[in-house]
C-alpha cells in the first residue's frame, strides 16, 4: 500500500477515536513519541519506589509498614506493565533500562527529592500520586492501545494510593504538636516539586503540540496543572494545613485558584541532573542492575541447561 | 495467664517479623524486576503473618499490649526470634537459601500448629501454611537453579551454606516455651533435612558435615546485628512515644 494510504488510514483512526494497535502502521515518531514516553513512565515508577522504598524499614506502625510494602511493589508492577507496553512497539526492555542506567532516558523529577520525614510518605502518595493521577486518567483515553489499557488498571491502584497518602497525612494532623508540624514541613517542601511535574509551561513545551494532535495527550500542562491546584487547594482545607504560595487565591472570572510562579530554574537544574538525589537514585538503580548480573546469567544459564537436557531426552 | 504460650506465640511472631524486615530491603534493588516483586511479596506475608501471631499475643496479655507495642516497644533481649532469621540479606543467593531453610521449616511447623489446642494459633497456621507453600517452592527452585546455573553462581551458594548453616541447628533445638507448646521441633529434624538434601542435590550442592551450630536467639541471646535492626524498625515510635500514626 502507498505510504500516503498508509497515513490517510492512521490519520483517520486517530480522528475516529480507535486505538492504535502494534502490528497496524504508524508513523515513525508516533512510534518514537510513545516509546521515549511509555518507557520515561516505566522508568519513573521503578526510580519512584526508590524514596518510599527508603522508609519500609523505619514505618512507625505495622499496618503503615504492610501499606507502604504493598505501594511500593504495586509500583515495581506498573512499571512491568508498562515496559512490556513500550516493547510492543519495538523496544526490548534491556535497551530501555540500559538508556535508563546510563542516564540517556528521563524519568520524572519529583524522585530526585529526597524522602527525610515520614509524613513525606503522606505527601507523596497525595501531592505526587495526586498529580500522577490527572495525567494517567489523561492517559487511560491516550491513542495507542497498550498504553491506554496499561493506564486502566493503573489509575486504580494509583487512586487508591493517593486515598491512603491522604489518609496518612490526616492522621498526622490530628495528632501531637510535632506531628503536625512534620505534616506541615512535607507538605511544604513537596508543594513545588509536585507542581512541576506537570512539565514546562505550553509555552516552552516541545514536544505538546504533535502529542495532542496525535492524541497521545489530550490536555495541556498547564491544564492539568491547574486542576491540581484546584483540587489541593480544597483538600488541604481538610488537612487543616497550608499550601505553601502566597499567590494562591481564588479568581471568581477564571473560576479557577491562581497560584505563584514556579521555580523554573530549580525545574531545569532538576532535569539536567543536579537534583539533590539524581546521582543517588541513578547510582541505586546501577548497583541492583550490576550486582544483579550474576543472578540473571545463572537463570539463563540453568534454563539453556534444561531445555538441553530435554531435548536430548526427547531425541 | 499462660506465660509459655504467650512466649511461643511471641516466638512465632518475631520470626516472622524479623525476617520479613530483612527481605524487604530488597524492595526496589532485586536483581531483576519480577523478583524485586516476588521477594517483597514474601516480606508482605511474612509481616502478615507476624501481626496476626502480634495480635494474638496482645489479646492473650491482656492490659494495653498491642501488636505495635509488642513489636516497637520490646528490647533486643526480649526479641525471641532465631539467629537465622536476623542475618544480613548479603547477596541474593544468601537470601535466597536464608529463605529456603526457614520456609521448609516454617511448613513442617505451620502442618503441625493447624492442629494445635489454641484454635486462633491452629487458625493462624492454617492460613499462613499456604503461603509458606510457595515461599519454600519459590526459594527452593531459586537454590537449584543458582547452585546448578554458572560457576560464579554455584561458588556464590557454596558461600552462602558456609555463612548460614550454623543458624540452622537452632530452629530444631527447643526452647522451654516450645516444649509446653505441644509440638516437639526436634522431630521436625529429619523431614527437614530430607527436604534440604533433595534440593541440594538437584542444585549441586553439598550438606555440610558436623558444623557447630549457634543457638540463643529463641532465649534473646542473639547476634550483634538484631540490635541495629530494631534500631531501625522501632525508630518512630521510640522518639515520639506514645504517638498514633
Amino acid at each position: 500500500m502507498p505510504l500516503q494510504d498508509l497515513e490517510k488510514i492512521f490519520e483517520d483512526k486517530i480522528e475516529n477515536e480507535i486505538k492504535i494497535e502494534p502490528k497496524d502502521w504508524m508513523p515513525d515518531a508516533y512510534r518514537k513519541t510513545n516509546i521515549r514516553q511509555i518507557s520515561q513512565h516505566a522508568h519513573s515508577e521503578v526510580v519512584g519506589m526508590l524514596p518510599e522504598g527508603n522508609w519500609i524499614s523505619r514505618a512507625p506502625s505495622l499496618k503503615r509498614k504492610a501499606i507502604l510494602i504493598a505501594k511500593v511493589q504495586d509500583e515495581a508492577g506498573h512499571g512491568l506493565y508498562l515496559y512490556s507496553s513500550a516493547e510492543t512497539l519495538g523496544s526490548s526492555r534491556d535497551e530501555m533500562v540500559a538508556d535508563l542506567h546510563s542516564g540517556k532516558a528521563k524519568y520524572s523529577s519529583i524522585f530526585n527529592y529526597p524522602s527525610l520525614t515520614w509524613a513525606d510518605m503522606g505527601a507523596i502518595g497525595w501531592l505526587v500520586d495526586g498529580a500522577a493521577i490527572l495525567n494517567q486518567v489523561m492517559l487511560c483515553r491516550t491513542s495507542y492501545g497498550p498504553y491506554a489499557r496499561a493506564m486502566v488498571r493503573i489509575c486504580k491502584e494509583e487512586s487508591f494510593h493517593q486515598r491512603q497518602g491522604f489518609e496518612s497525612l490526616l492522621v498526622l494532623s490530628r495528632g501531637t504538636d510535632e506531628q503536625k508540624a512534620m505534616c506541615q514541613d512535607a507538605i511544604n517542601r513537596w508543594w513545588w516539586p509536585s507542581l512541576m511535574m506537570f512539565g514546562p509551561r505550553d509555552s516552552e513545551s516541545t514536544n505538546s503540540d504533535q502529542s495532542m494532535k496525535w492524541k497521545i495527550k489530550r490536555k495541556t500542562n498547564d491544564e492539568l496543572r491547574q486542576q491540581f491546584v484546584d483540587m489541593a487547594v480544597m483538600q488541604v482545607k481538610v488537612l487543616g494545613m497550608t499550601l505553601p504560595d502566597p499567590y494562591l487565591k481564588w479568581n471568581e472570572e477564571r473560576k479557577h485558584y491562581d497560584f505563584g510562579e514556579i521555580n523554573w530554574d530549580e525545574f531545569w537544574n532538576v532535569v539536567k541532573g543536579n537534583g539533590p538525589c539524581n546521582k543517588q537514585r541513578l547510582a541505586a538503580r546501577n548497583k541492583a542492575h550490576d550486582e544483579g548480573a550474576w543472578v540473571r546469567e545463572a537463570a539463563i544459564a540453568y534454563a539453556e541447561k534444561k531445555s538441553n537436557q530435554n531435548k536430548q531426552e526427547a531425541a | 495467664m499462660n506465660n509459655s504460650l504467650i512466649d511461643y506465640v511471641l516466638h512465632l511472631a518475631d520470626n516472622s517479623l524479623i525476617l520479613a524486615q530483612r527481605n524487604a530491603e530488597w524492595c526496589g534493588h532485586g536483581p531483576i524486576l519480577e523478583q524485586d516483586i516476588a521477594i517483597t511479596n514474601i516480606s508482605l506475608d511474612l509481616l502478615g503473618q507476624s501481626r496476626n501471631f502480634y495480635q494474638h499475643a496482645a489479646t492473650l496479655i491482656g492490659n494495653d499490649a498491642t501488636e505495635d507495642s509488642l513489636a516497637y516497644l520490646r528490647t533486643e533481649r526480649e526479641f525471641k526470634n532465631c539467629l537465622l532469621v536476623e542475618q544480613p540479606n548479603g547477596d541474593w543467593g544468601q537470601t535466597i537459601l536464608r529463605q529456603f531453610f526457614f520456609s521448609a521449616y516454617q511448613f513442617l511447623l505451620y502442618e503441625k500448629l493447624q492442629a494445635h489446642k489454641d484454635e486462633q494459633l491452629a487458625a493462624i497456621a492454617a492460613k499462613a501454611l499456604k503461603e509458606v507453600t510457595y515461599h519454600m517452592r519459590w526459594s527452593s527452585e531459586w537454590v537449584i537453579r543458582l547452585g546448578d546455573g554458572t560457576t560464579e553462581s554455584h561458588e556464590r551458594m557454596t558461600k552462602a551454606i558456609d555463612e548460614l548453616w550454623r543458624y540452622t541447628g537452632e530452629l530444631f533445638m527447643a526452647a522451654d516455651y516450645e516444649k509446653k507448646s505441644g509440638i516437639d521441633v526436634s522431630l521436625l529434624k529429619d523431614v527437614w533435612m530430607k527436604k534440604v538434601e533433595s534440593v541440594f542435590e538437584e542444585a549441586t550442592l553439598s550438606v555440610p558435615e558436623k558444623t557447630f551450630m549457634q543457638n540463643g536467639g529463641k532465649t534473646g541471646v542473639h547476634t550483634e546485628h538484631l540490635g541495629y535492626i530494631l534500631t531501625e524498625l522501632q525508630y518512630l515510635q521510640r522518639t515520639y512515644p506514645g504517638a498514633e500514626w
